[in-house]
């Protein structure tokens, strides 16, 4: 009865299609959330590659995927997070406390390294679970309840090390079981003509398809895009709020397992303390890419570039031979820029199109 | 016949304050039954039970003559309600598109490759549209660059589309201009017309009363009057809605009483 051809209503005017000339391949470019990311990348490259002459050459090329691949694999699930409304400021040593839970449990019950790696994703996917489990019951801004753990977090990582090794790194497992294999997958690398490509550059690669995948193909992600939107609205139209936002923490905690098993499989012992002030890295990457810090906004691959961006800011500046310590002042200066361009482009791009 | 969507005796009691009580209301196919009441009458409460948000405490609840609680927003859309929110309806920065299928979104693919199915969504969205007589530039500019007026129009085209029996809209016309409440008030109208129950909640007698089948007016959480269409005039039914008594006293109180002489009471020098 309701699906008759016939219009119920009489158009108030006609012909439509010709006002979409009216929004120019420009104005759709400057909707897109990667823009500033990628005008930002290109600036950080011609600069690299003027002032620091190594920049360019093919190895140089391999380091800064690789130190960008490390931020970007954390990156992307935070951006996704961001683009649901949400923080998670314990992302950073939630890394550390997967590697130790790895390492520990592998040393302490003499199991093979493959037992610590699962038992280690079994516990990590569980603490973002209940992140998101205490955000969506007790409705507390996700500042405090990360907050929260990110210290109980850093306490548990110290203590429990110090309780269990009497120092402050775990033991090596380099001679344990599994250690090889599990090195193959976590933390080797292929060498591509003269180009040394680490495997975590695979992972970063893999995991922003995929999660861009899941955005813009998938239910899942038009629910991620609502709830950080407008969660009221998502909720009245059926969307599952509060398992969409307890799976984008238990998604940030799946790659921070990812993270973890990486930074404990390139060495073979952990410093119980590591992971402090990451998280902000990991926000900022995705600020920069063009999330949105109140949600509804944003994409992995802008992440992904924001990381890009760090990945060749990190390491050029050493190229550059400056002092390292001018990286901190870059971060802060970068995620101004960024986010001040992201809101410019966006008001233009929103304006009565 | 039986009613769509009938509320009999229905109460609603947050902790010790009464919001709702003794609340009698029917919804039938292609007719309009109207909600009037002030502030704070209980408006929200009552469209919140019928929405699946909230239970009643008391009286029956039933849906085509079956007695029901609803637990969430999502039962009351699979039984066939679809309430629109005056200012929760939509996402502003997502898509047309996308926010007209947000909830229900048709896939494509079987398993790792199920899939939004893009092509449909858009077409759809653009023939559903324009078949209740809007003509958007672009499904795929944010909701929230179109007008109040549009954005309500989306919202109940939406529910006409998947196949709602019962619409509940909630002041659509309370934040829009004259021409804008005119146009939402047409796809109100058209929504009658494809054979929907609506239920229109607003303050605004007049609204109302041009679309309107039966009445029902609350006042502080009961039940001040309920009407059909033939049984009350405009002139009968904006009284009502406007305090009745209470306005007349009102208008006495606001009566320009003879001004003293001297103001204040002191007699210049």
């Amino acid at each position: 009865m309701s699906h008759t051809d016939v219009p119920l209503v009489q158009p108030a005017k006609s012909g439509g299609d010709e006002r979409l000339l009216h929004r120019s391949l420009a104005r759709r470019l400057m909707s897109r959330p990667e823009l500033g990311s990628v005008v930002g990348a290109a600036a950080v490259f011609i600069f690299f590659s003027i002032i620091a002459e190594p920049f360019l050459q093919a190895s140089s090329l391999s380091t800064v995927l690789y130190a960008s691949s490390t931020i970007g694999i954390m990156a992307v699930p935070v951006a996704l997070l961001m683009i649901g409304g949400e923080f998670d400021l314990s992302a950073g040593v939630m890394v550390v406390s997967s590697a130790l839970i790895s390492s520990m449990f592998s040393y302490q019950m003499t199991a093979n390294t493959w037992v610590g790696v699962g038992v280690s994703l079994l516990v990590t996917v569980a603490i973002g679970a209940f992140n998101g489990v205490l955000l969506t019951r007790t409705k507390l801004p996700s500042f405090i309840i990360t907050l929260g753990t990110f210290f109980m977090l850093t306490g548990l990582n110290l203590g429990f090390t110090k309780l269990i090794s009497g120092t402050v790194s775990t033991k090596s497992i380099a001679d344990m079981e599994g250690f090889d294999s599990a090195r193959t997958l976590f933390a080797s690398h292929l060498t591509l003509g003269s180009v040394d490509i680490q495997v975590t550059i695979l992972w970063w690669i893999v995991l922003v398809a995929l999660a861009t995948w899941i955005l813009l193909r998938t239910r899942v992600g038009n629910w991620i895009f609502a709830v950080g939107g407008n969660a009221d609205a998502a909720r009245a139209v059926g969307v599952p709020v509060t398992r969409t936002k307890i799976g984008l923490y238990m998604g940030v905690a799946f790659a921070a397992w990812v993270s973890g098993q990486h930074l404990l499989f390139s060495y073979d012992a952990i410093q119980s303390g590591d992971g402090v002030g990451n998280e902000f890295l990991y926000i900022i990457a995705a600020a920069v890419g063009g999330c949105l810090m109140t949600g509804g906004f944003g994409s992995a691959i802008g992440a992904a570039v924001g990381a890009f961006i760090f990945g060749m800011a990190s390491k050029g500046i050493v190229y550059a031979q400056w002092n390292p310590d001018w990286y901190k002042f870059f971060l802060g200066a970068m995620l101004l820029l960024a986010t001040l361009l992201n809101a410019w482009v966006r008001k233009r791009a929103e304006a009565k199109a | 016949m039986t009613a769509l969507v009938e509320l009999t005796d229905v109460s609603k009691y947050y902790g010790n304050v009464r919001a709702l009580e003794g609340v009698s209301l029917e919804v039938h196919a292609g007719e309009i039954s109207c909600v009037l009441g002030d502030n704070g009458a209980g408006k929200s409460t009552l469209i919140k039970i019928i929405a699946g948000l909230h239970r009643h405490d008391a009286g029956t609840f039933t849906i085509e003559g079956e007695e029901t609680t609803l637990s969430s927003p999502r039962e009351a859309l699979d039984r066939g309600i679809a309430t629109v929110y005056q200012d929760l309806a939509v996402v502003p920065l997502m898509p047309v598109w996308r926010n007209f299928f947000l909830g229900s979104e048709p896939t494509t693919g079987v398993g790792p490759f199920k899939r939004l199915d893009v092509r449909t969504m858009r077409e759809t969205t653009r023939s559903e549209l324009l078949r209740m007589g809007i003509d958007l530039r672009d499904v795929d500019q944010p909701i929230g660059t179109l007008s109040g007026g549009e954005r309500q129009c989306v919202a109940i085209a939406r529910a006409v589309y998947f196949g709602a029996k019962v619409l509940v809209l909630d002041e659509p016309t309370a934040a829009l201009g004259v021409k804008q409440s005119g146009v939402v008030l047409k796809y109100v109208a058209a929504a009658r017309d494809a054979g929907l129950g609506v239920v229109l909640i607003t303050h605004n007698p007049h609204h109302a009363y041009l679309v309107g089948d039966r009445f029902v007016l609350l006042k502080r959480g009961t039940m001040a009057g309920s009407h059909a269409k033939s049984e009350i005039a405009l002139e009968e039914l904006t009284r009502q809605m406007a305090g009745g008594s209470e306005l007349e006293q009102l208008s006495h109180e606001l009566a320009r009483t003879a001004t003293p002489e001297f103001p204040g009471g002191h007699r210049p020098e």
